[in-house]
């Protein structure tokens, strides 16, 4: 067999797949008995039980009824009902970013995955592996415009990393599988099934194979030996060396390898908003997040260093900025991702390592311990002078009196409370940037915030996920007024399954993060980002069952938190934090403008 | 630069919207796309003619990698390679036009495939540049209709695309 060109050596992984599908191990044993007829709906909770899954988050309609049914008669796989299916999406979506399983959700046709889209382009953007198993309207009437017909298919497409529709019960079993094993498998990512109603109601025999294959998806793992050799000479000849970090590290659970890489090399790191917590933000060589709001010394490092190895990042436009600006500095760029096409995509690289961060980690650090190399003490220890230089600025500083609350007060305040130890969901906008720039995450998956699609309503949601995760955690969601009322029907599933967890309202009358961009760039015209006919959230949050306390200046912080983590700690508290309303997010980047050219607060 | 690029693409439904899913989400160009199932009937082959600078085909390529369908992929004008379409035209035939037409035809090898009173169907396989050279070699008044299929490639010898 000859291949015609392979597109690059490294997108080679298409190659020698000789099977269709393989499938292997069947569930019960060879002794030739005639196995049961299942349902298809007893078929969907069978494979869910068989992928060992605890939880399905999701709302219940006409398409999905016999699943639901077959629910109902089991106790293994728990429902988790949520108000809204945008919810149940966020909610599964937090529970696999928390804990690295794979979560699941369940919706009905139509509007049930209208509703459900935002999440699965939430969990999209940010390579969250997730099945969505969605009802469809009976195999016959596809395409008749029949009643809460959607193609499910065609709108959730350019937003999943796979989709399927389900025509025959006799492919449902090993379609699941492959949904799971699609989900999780290389750049993980949202698969989706849907299945017509008719399908739920037929009959076949259940097989759940063990494995899948398939000829044309064979992700790669190790990265190639020869451009990892290549990688280390270059690290190990750096003058300005950084390393640079992202979700990648998050999602393949490589927080200690890069841990020990780093110091190791005793290089300095940044991260992304995705990547908080794979490095631990109190150490040293931690030059705090990078990008639009990154430090001034992590976005000053990454302009003028000469060796770039970048880890499971991806050069995003809040990142970098404006990329001719970050290409006037001639620097040498390591790039280590999963998935060839994030590689060279917006800036040139010039050794590409496309593997899976963990195992390409292992082989640099093997290779580092070979090597008779070491990094050139003395040129890293003029480069950490100059940082240290940088750091000096103290660019996340903000002044505070008396008489009104500072968010950021808010942000350092719940970091003391909770020990630095909480799992922290955040909505978008202002509050989001205070969080990631003040919460400092020694740890992976405890910052849990929509980074890509930046979907406002993912905060409430998401904390449910994390809890139903981790069930002993705290869990914190800090949010804004604007964001919140995107989702706050969740508060009723919160009382429903008892989630204890801490809503703490950054709440400034305005939508923050529009009204900054609109002093800075549009003439002080705030156009529609005043939030007028606010509820009274701890009215509000009563209303719900909960607790509602409200802070309205600096003194109360401390108390009100306390109140939530220590006296109520077994009930979910809803914190308005009454701000400063002109409070901005510094440093800044404007949007086309590059890394070194930072808005700081003093500036202003 | 124009590409020719070939792929192999497991020949379910949908498929061919994931296909051009993609190149409209991403911006991409189509000059043109052609497809049908292979000798396998489980794999279809695509040829998409596309034209973008070396970057922008090198994201395309690791793109439709990167779709789970798509079994390869491949860039045939990299190297040597064939391509074809084929132009079917349906022109007026009467009178002295008639034979003069017939003769046209004949110089580019076409064959006449359908036979009227008045009118003929032209068949003609080639690259672009002749099945244009030969619409401009007839009176384009006489042209009552024209369908062409896109380009469809392979590679030269050993270059062999397969699963």
């Amino acid at each position: 067999m000859l291949t015609l060109l392979t597109v690059a050596g490294s997108l080679d992984h298409k190659r020698d797949s000789q099977v269709l599908l393989h499938v292997s191990g069947l569930m019960t044993g060879n002794d030739g008995s005639k196995r049961m007829q299942l349902t298809g709906a007893e078929i969907v909770i069978r494979c869910l039980q068989e992928e060992k899954v605890e939880h399905v988050f999701g709302y219940p309609g006409g398409s999905v009824l016999f699943i639901y049914d077959e629910m109902f008669k089991q106790d293994q796989v728990k429902h988790i009902l949520v108000r809204h299916e945008q919810a149940a999406v966020h909610a599964a979506d937090a529970y696999s970013r928390s804990s690295n399983k794979i979560g699941v959700c369940m919706v009905t046709s139509g509007p049930g995955v209208t509703n459900a889209v935002t999440g699965i382009a939430t969990a999209y953007m940010d390579s969250i592996p997730l099945v969505i198993i969605t009802g469809q309207v009976p195999t016959a009437y596809i395409g008749q415009d029949a009643f809460q017909e959607a193609d499910t298919v065609g709108i959730t497409r350019p937003c999943v990393k796979h989709n399927f529709l389900v025509k025959d019960v006799k492919d449902l079993a090993v379609t699941i599988k492959k949904a799971f094993y699609l989900a999780k498998t290389g750049r993980p990512g949202p698969v989706l099934v849907d299945i017509p109603k008719d399908v739920t109601i037929h009959k076949t025999e259940f097989h759940y194979p063990k494995t899948v294959a398939m000829r044309s998806y064979n992700p790669v793992v190790k990265g190639h030996t020869g451009q990892i050799k290549k990688a280390v000479q270059l690290l190990l000849d750096a003058k300005r060396p950084m390393i640079y970090t992202g979700g990648g590290v998050i999602l393949s659970d490589a927080g200690d390898k890069l841990t020990k890489l780093t110091r190791m090399l005793g290089y300095p790191i940044t991260q992304t908003l995705m990547g908080l917590g794979a490095y631990p933000a109190t150490d040293r060589q931690f030059l705090g997040m990078l990008g639009m709001h990154g430090t001034y010394e992590a976005n000053m490092a990454m302009q003028e260093c000469d060796v770039l190895v970048a880890i499971g990042a991806r050069f995003d436009d809040r990142v970098i900025g404006n990329p001719d600006h970050f290409g006037k500095v001639a620097r040498k760029i390591i790039h280590v991702d999963i998935d060839p096409s994030s590689i060279s995509k917006r800036v040139r690289v010039d050794v590409p390592i496309v593997g899976n961060v963990p195992d390409v980690l292992d082989e640099i650090v093997k290779q580092l311990e070979a090597s008779e190399g070491k990094p050139d003490a003395k040129h890293l220890a003029s480069w950490w002078k100059q940082i240290e230089e940088w750091r000096k600025k103290d660019s996340l500083k903000y002044k505070m009196g008396s008489d009104l609350i500072m968010p950021q007060y808010v942000v350092e305040k719940l970091y003391e409370i909770t020990g630095g130890d909480a799992f922290v969901t955040s909505d978008v906008g202002q509050h989001q940037m205070w969080a990631a720039q003040y919460y400092k995450f020694d740890k992976p998956r405890r910052w849990i915030n929509s980074g890509g699609l930046g979907t406002m309503g993912f905060g409430l949601p998401a904390a449910m996920g994390v809890r139903f995760a981790n069930p002993k955690a705290q869990v914190a969601c800090i949010t804004g007024e604007g964001s919140i009322q995107m989702n706050i029907q969740e508060l009723s599933t919160c009382k429903q399954f008892h989630l204890p967890v801490k809503i703490l309202c950054l709440n400034n009358g305005y939508l923050g993060m529009v009204r900054q961009w609109q002093q800075m760039f549009h003439g002080n015209r705030y156009a529609e980002s005043y939030v007028d006919a606010l509820p009274d959230f701890v009215k509000l949050a009563e209303a719900y069952g909960h607790v509602g306390i409200r802070a309205t200046k600096p003194a109360d912080v401390e108390p009100a938190l306390k109140e939530a983590f220590v006296k109520h700690k077994n009930e979910l508290v809803f914190l308005d934090f009454l701000t400063d309303k002109t409070a901005n997010v510094f440093p800044m980047i404007a949007a086309g403008k590059g890394l070194s050219e930072m808005i700081l607060a003093e500036e202003l | 630069m124009r590409h020719i690029i070939s792929i192999l693409i497991e020949n379910e439904s949908g498929a061919l919207s994931r296909v051009s899913g993609l190149f409209s989400a991403r911006g991409y160009n189509i000059d043109s796309l052609t497809v049908a199932p292979t000798e396998d009937p489980s794999l279809s082959r695509m040829t998409i003619v596309s034209i973008g600078s070396d970057d922008i085909i090198e994201q395309i390529t690791k793109q439709l990698n990167k779709l789970i369908d798509i079994v390869k992929v491949v860039d045939l004008s990299e190297a040597a390679h064939i391509e074809r379409e084929l132009m079917l035209v349906k022109v007026r035939a009467t009178g002295k036009d008639r034979e003069e037409m017939k003769r046209v035809a004949d110089i580019f090898r076409a064959h006449i495939i359908d036979v009227t009173e008045s009118s003929y169907v032209i068949e003609l396989t080639g690259n672009g540049a002749k099945l244009d050279a030969f619409l401009d070699a007839i009176d384009r008044s006489l042209i009552l209709e024209t369908v062409r299929t896109g380009v469809c490639g392979i590679g030269r010898g050993d270059r062999i695309l397969k699963v």
